[in-house]
């Protein structure tokens, strides 16, 4: 087997560190958001929902044209972050993090909801009266209870960050090196003549990142079920 | 040590208005389904805030509306095991009762292994330890779930139903467990229940709730033989409760019990010689007559003296009789009392068959 160009090793690379980034960063606000969506009762609730789950229903073009208005360097939140930071997100990899994340979030904060609304409040209840907290509860009760939920959320979180295509090229472009991630390196691969080539190989190494990751979810999510809902006591 | 309770609480169409006392040892709270039972005690464990009241025990005030005061649930220190056992599912047995130790602050200290070993040895669940909450039985997880709530060090014990959701095999199983729990542990107890044979194994404090009110409330024996109270209690589960010495188990089958007015004879009773018993005689299973029978089936003859007849809204009355101190009651027809010219102060003779008396409606005292 031949050694792979310069140019896909670049694709690969960024768009692993693109996704861990923004999947590791979006997990904390993940939890959080799942948590008060599925527990707590507060004014704006149905607004929080709906704003999470917009980036699904939106036309991935028209969130990345919004988070360039918003985070671009002339924007309100950009600016800032800029001026105050030092931080760039428009066309640099940080950028393609956060569509990213932006883009993984509803299915993130979808699988931990789902768990969290599966965790019997009455355990929660029980901890409470053995003299448990609540941060104490969640993080004895709820969080092992709800681990398989953020574990299958977070591996479809990547999976989802790996093929965002969308929103990355409206917001960060398509930039080598920088903000060229595999599926907008197999896009520039297929506008030149002679190069197909590469990118059917970029195509079968995402086929095989996204296999990977599936199998591995089951295979983790099957061990922490039986840890928890097994009649094995745990060591 | 005891608990001090006046709460009201309004649900939509259902309101509660409860007041009691409950002092040392165990009281339970006796009523129908849909009576506020759970209400109160979510109200004492803190997962309720009721509308109004006070709940206090002992001199640690839990609830106070009046002076604003809410204890939140994880400080309260009310140990409550819940009719679904409620085990952490993640947990082993063994992390199970040493759950709440280590918020009462006993981590692994060499007192907490001296616990643990007392409480397992208590309940039975040595063997258990290891085992995961999924692979027990619905009387093992609620035998679990009483050592966590007594591990955790609480200062009351309130437990809601612990056996409505056994079969009665699970049932016979526990019971002794709590009896000696009763007997051992220095806590006091508030039992919650809709089972009168249940509530007369255990209780000695007896507080009766009907519709959201208290209707009834003191000593267990006196409640449980006072024909006023019957209608509270339901007439078809309605027996006084009579204690006694177990003197000797026969060859047949049957043991010879002391009560104050003479011997029984019941089916074999699982207690040795000298074990002191309560025993719960149904009122519908009494035949009361004028002279001592003879040649008759029934093996149980006590001397009594009637002290009250009351009429029931039935055919049936209530005889309520004294047999050398103990009360005994007996539900009989109307038409049985007239031809036998029942009234206070006449002797008859309270007649019990061996085999009408359930092993559920025995208890050590």
């Amino acid at each position: 087997m031949e050694a792979l160009p310069p140019d896909l090793i670049d694709a690969i690379l960024l768009s692993l560190k693109v996704s861990l980034t923004a999947t590791i960063l979006s997990l904390p606000a993940g939890v959080l958001a799942a948590y008060a969506l599925a527990r707590w009762r507060f004014p704006g609730r149905q607004i929080l929902n709906g704003l999470v789950h917009l980036p699904l229903i939106l036309p991935p073009v028209v969130t990345g044209y919004l988070l360039l208005l918003a985070f671009g360097t002339r924007g309100p939140i950009g600016g800032f972050l800029e001026a105050q930071f030092g931080l760039t997100l428009a066309f640099r990899w940080t950028g393609a993090a956060l569509a990213a994340a932006i883009m993984a979030f509803p299915l993130l904060v979808r699988a931990i909801r789902l768990s969290i609304e599966a965790v019997d409040p009455k355990l929660e209840e029980a901890a409470a009266t053995l003299g448990a907290s609540r941060v104490w509860v969640f993080a004895t009760v709820t969080l092992p209870l709800i681990l398989p939920g953020i574990l299958a959320g977070t591996i479809l979180a990547f999976a989802k960050a790996m093929g965002e295509f969308g929103a990355t090229i409206t917001f960060v472009s398509n930039i080598p090196g920088e903000t060229q991630t595999i599926p907008t390196a197999i896009y520039a691969l297929l506008q030149v003549p002679g190069r197909e080539g590469a990118a059917s190989t970029l195509v079968l190494i995402s086929i095989a990142i996204a296999m990977a990751a599936l199998l591995l979810s089951e295979a983790v999510s099957r061990r922490v079920a039986a840890r928890i809902g097994g009649r094995e006591a745990p060591a | 040590m005891s608990l001090d309770l006046a709460i009201t609480h309004r649900f939509p169409g259902f309101s509660l208005e409860a007041a009691f006392t409950a002092p040392n040892g165990v009281t339970a709270l006796f009523g129908r389904s849909g009576s506020g039972k759970t209400t109160i005690a979510n109200a004492i464990a803190g997962l309720l805030r009721p509308d109004a009241g006070r709940i206090a025990v002992e001199d640690t005030v839990l609830l106070d509306t009046a002076a604003g005061q809410h204890i939140a649930p994880h400080r309260r220190r009310i140990g409550y095991v819940f009719q679904e056992a409620r085990l952490f599912p993640h947990l082993s047995v063994r992390r199970n009762l040493l759950y709440g130790r280590w918020f009462s602050g006993g981590g692994g200290s060499a007192g907490t292994r001296d616990d643990l070993a007392r409480i397992t040895d208590l309940l039975g669940l040595n063997a258990l330890l290891d085992r995961a909450p999924g692979a027990l039985s619905g009387g093992e997880r609620q035998r679990v779930a009483l050592g966590r709530a007594l591990l955790a060090r609480p200062r009351m014990l309130v437990m809601d139903e612990p056996l409505a959701a056994l079969d009665e095999e699970r049932k016979a199983e526990i019971l002794p467990y709590l009896e000696r729990l009763r007997d051992e542990a220095a806590v006091p107890i508030l039992f919650v229940s809709h089972n009168l044979a249940e509530v007369a194994r255990l209780a000695t404090t007896l507080v009766v709730l009907d519709a959201g009110r208290v209707t009834t409330a003191g000593p267990l024996i006196d409640i449980l033989a006072d024909p006023d109270a019957v209608p509270a209690l339901g007439i078809r589960d309605a027996g006084s409760v009579l204690t006694g010495r177990v003197i000797t188990h026969h060859a047949d089958g049957l043991s010879e019990i002391e009560v104050a007015a003479g011997r029984l004879l019941l089916p074999h009773v699982a207690a040795v010689p000298g074990a002191h018993l309560r025993i719960r005689i149904a009122a519908q299973d009494v035949i009361l007559a004028r002279e001592e029978p003879t040649a008759l089936s029934a093996l149980n003859i006590l001397p009594a003296r009637v002290t009250s007849v009351r009429p029931g809204n039935g055919p049936g009355v209530m005889v309520r009789l004294d047999a050398a101190g103990d009360s005994l009651l007996a539900r009989i027809t109307k038409r049985s009392a007239e031809r036998l010219a029942l009234a206070p102060g006449v002797s008859c003779y309270a007649i019990a068959k061996a085999v009408s008396v359930a092993p559920m409606d025995i208890g050590q005292s």
